[in-house]
């Protein structure tokens, strides 16, 4: 059976509660900084909104049931996604069910995480019961380790030079620097890339995210309801997710976009060549290549080939992570399932400002989260097109 | 190819000594079958009673079937080198303090993907190896990756040192030199290169026969110490304490009564006082020296090892008040490995059967070669297993225990407990 489209659903209002490296705050603060922010730009109402999707990992013992206590909403559809790096893909495409469905009007898709001095630690430890078990007590390293073998598997399998990822990293900075909210706000060059300490070998510091607190938003609406409140706004031309792809894999080289692609451009009427941007999930560069791959921008192999035949900075042939990403602007937990997504969204409405892809049209978002062992298990991705 | 490990420098009696941070030790509980299994000295992975596939991580239900029978079975541990990375950053102590760390991703040949501890003799994508599972200073399992053909060094790496607890370059205190089995313990440590080893005789001022010859061996000292005594465990721990690496308590007392066949209870105390409340004595008062010094450099403190009775775990009448002291020292020895595990101490407790000496001359063979038994524990020492059941009968006794304790009793009743 063929699923029905998105086309009729709108994402709005996309908001970014400023990155702090550190912060002492809850994660409770930036779920209501997001929200105060969502409700300020729309000028809505909280009783307007009808549907909550919250993701983080900083909340407990709190869920999305008694932020709603904490926040004073009184939502008809609420969901709560424990998918950290897949977050914003899955928010989106189950509020946009829920709105084509009539359960909700307005849904607020919320990612907000905090991050205290020892923050990062804990969550590794006990992220899952297979890093508890089989991971972490292997020298603590957290998923740094674990990319470090997908890194260097790919790199023997597929001639990759550390070169290669370079230009990832270094094109992303570029971008950073025209994004206000960027943490990283010094020019990165190839050489810095490639003289940076090694963390876990072949990844060096500047493969790494940086984990910070903040929090992302957007609104889910019917187009219809967003053209009479006069938001900018996008409409979902595809929406695909796919968890636990390829588990036979003996290490991970391909993702679950292979799997669903065909239908994600089918759903949009579009192929790759008509997509003017992509905003990839990059908690390390070989997940980019990897996704340029596996989205169909070029075959398996050949992504080490793509980044030497492109310009992957927001003005060049293959605008990439125009935001500057989470490796420029920082990784504030859930958020960074999110950041593609409401740069995706300023791409599309004329806010991008001094990065904004001229005449962009149709954006890529993608989403990867969740390594419980030794890889990540969800994937997903969304087509979003300029409002007509 | 890994090299014999140089003699340790003196230490600097001036500097710090650094206390220990162990690995993480959180396990689930599921994930402890993996710990049960390493005690033993086993690589043992579930596999499906239904469909036959192997799991890993250890989970709940079958990954490929429906199926929640899941069996832990031993494995070879055969599989192929995918990925190597070097760690430069942790952020765990433990590991932080002994950076650079590699580690490795295998493919083993039964179809699942382990994250290993790297052996340093593996260093090539694709090459064959084989992955054992070890107990790290946490006392948990993990799984290292080492070359299918080890070098003859190959125990003798930092990060394999720190796996078990090898008696080479270390300090060794036996408790008890006049047995044949505490005789047969310091000539096995000198062969394996401890550097000291001081042997404890209850009764100085007689001559027994041997102990002039161990005197005479590298490295070996005889040392007063008569744990039934308060003073003479005080002395020794003040004297040798803050030296010690590794006890080996095999200092016991038995005599073969049961309940009616001998009035009064002047010999079931005197297995007490020697077996249990020796134990206990030695261990108030060498154990927090042993926990301070668990990360002093290369030949830190790692173990204390229990020469218990494979007794200990059922009662054998015609021995069974040495039975009963067995199995409360094995009580305490329990006690013991929960306080010392946080600091990294190994606790090893051994159980063999009857022991070629003369309190088991009534007992028919099999029984136990004193050197067989201390090599036993030397190899458990230097693989760090937790749990030795050496010899014929320990294993038949061990194998009949854990299928049904309750059956092995009735058996024992009706005589046919040897």
């Amino acid at each position: 059976m063929t699923r029905r489209g998105y086309d009729d659903v709108a994402v709005a209002v996309p908001v970014t509660v400023p990155y702090i490296r550190y912060s002492p705050r809850s994660a409770h603060w930036f779920v209501a900084r997001a929200l105060e922010d969502l409700l300020q730009a729309s000028g809505l109402d909280k009783p307007s909104i009808d549907g909550l999707c919250l993701s983080s990992f900083t909340l407990a013992p709190d869920t999305a049931v008694g932020l709603l206590q904490h926040v004073g909403l009184s939502p008809r559809w609420l969901d709560h996604i424990p998918t950290g790096g897949a977050s914003g893909v899955m928010a989106v495409r189950r509020a946009a069910r829920a709105v084509q469905a009539g359960d909700a009007d307005i849904v607020a898709c919320i990612a907000a995480d905090t991050n205290h001095v020892d923050t990062f630690r804990q969550t590794l430890g006990s992220f899952s019961q297979f890093a508890r078990d089989a991971t972490y007590p292997y020298g603590s390293g957290g998923p740094n380790s674990i990319f470090a073998f997908i890194m260097a598997h790919y790199m023997q399998k597929y001639g990759a030079n550390r070169e290669d990822f370079g230009h990832i990293a270094v094109a992303q900075r570029h971008n950073a620097l025209r994004n206000p909210n960027a943490l990283f706000k010094q020019p990165l060059t190839l050489e810095q890339y490639l003289s940076a300490r090694p963390i876990a070998d072949p990844i060096h510091l500047f493969d790494c995210v940086m984990p910070c607190a903040g929090a992302e938003a957007v609104l889910v609406m019917s187009s219809a309801r967003a053209r009479d409140l006069g938001f900018a706004h996008v409409v979902l031309r595809g929406a695909i997710e796919r968890h636990n792809a390829f588990a036979h894999d003996p290490i991970f080289e391909r993702g679950g976009w292979r799997v669903d692609r065909a239908e994600l451009y089918a759903q949009a009427g579009a192929t790759p060549a008509q997509v003017d941007f992509v905003q990839t999930y990059d908690d390390y560069p070989v997940v980019s290549m990897i996704q340029f791959e596996d989205l169909g921008f070029c075959d398996k192999g050949e992504g080490p080939a793509f980044v030497r035949s492109h310009n992957l900075q927001f003005d060049g042939t293959f605008a990439h992570n125009t935001s500057g990403g989470q490796l420029s602007s920082g990784q504030a937990g859930a958020a960074g399932g999110f950041l593609g997504l409401t740069e995706a969204v300023r791409q599309l409405t004329g806010a991008a400002e001094q990065r904004a892809v001229p005449g962009a049209q149709l954006g890529l978002v993608t989403g990867f989260g969740m390594v419980t062992y030794d890889r990540c298990l969800c994937t997903g991705a969304l087509l979003l097109g300029a409002a007509a | 190819m890994s090299m014999p490990m140089p003699p340790p420098k003196r230490k600097n009696p001036a500097l710090r000594t650094r206390p220990m941070h162990p690995p993480p030790a959180a396990r689930s509980r599921i994930g402890l079958g993996l710990t049960a299994a390493a005690a033993r000295g086993e690589l043992a992975l579930q596999v499906c009673q239904a469909c036959g596939a192997h799991q890993y991580p250890p989970r709940e239900s079958c990954c490929r079937c429906p199926s929640t029978h899941l069996k832990w079975q031993a494995q070879s541990g055969l599989g192929q080198l995918l990925a190597i990375t070097t760690l430069s950053h942790s952020n765990d102590l433990f590991f932080r303090e002994r950076l650079p760390w590699r580690l490795g991703m295998v493919a083993l040949d039964v179809g699942v993907s382990v994250l290993v501890h790297l052996h340093e003799d593996v260093d090539t994508p694709n090459q064959n190896v084989r992955v054992l599972a070890r107990l790290d200073r946490a006392g948990q399992a993990v799984l290292i990756a080492v070359p299918t053909q080890p070098s003859p060094h190959w125990q003798e790496t930092s990060m394999m040192r720190e796996m078990g607890c090898d008696p080479k370059h270390r300090k060794i205190l036996i408790t008890d030199g006049k047995s044949p089995t505490g005789q047969a313990l310091a000539r096995a440590c000198v062969s394996a290169g401890a550097q000291t080893v001081w042997v404890g005789h209850a009764e100085p001022w007689k001559k027994l026969p041997g102990l002039d010859e161990l005197a005479a061996l590298p490295g070996v000292s005889l040392i007063p110490l008569d744990l039934t005594n308060e003073r003479d465990v005080a002395k020794v721990s003040g004297g040798i304490g803050g030296k010690v690496d590794i006890v080996i308590n095999n200092a016991e007392a038995h005599r073969t009564h049961g309940i009616a066949d001998r009035a009064g209870t002047d010999a079931a105390r005197f297995e007490m006082d020697l077996n249990y409340f020796g134990l206990l004595r030695l261990a108030q008062s060498l154990g927090p020296a042993l926990k301070g010094r668990a990360a002093d450099g290369p030949a830190n403190a790692v173990a204390w090892v229990n020469v218990l009775s494979i007794y200990a775990l059922a009662n054998f009448p015609a021995h069974g008040t040495y039975s009963a002291s067995k199995a409360a020292a094995y009580s305490l020895a329990q006690c013991l490995r929960a306080e010392m595990r946080p600091f990294g101490i190994r606790v090893i407790n051994v159980f063999p059967g009857p022991v070629e000496d003369e309190w088991f001359q009534s007992l028919p063979p099999p029984k136990l070669n004193p050197d067989v038994l201390a090599r036993a524990i030397v190899k458990a020492l230097q693989e760090g297993t937790e749990d030795v059941y050496p010899g014929d009968v320990a294993q038949e006794w061990l194998q009949r225990w854990r299928e049904d304790p309750k059956i092995l009793e009735r058996e024992i009743a009706a005589g046919d407990g040897q």
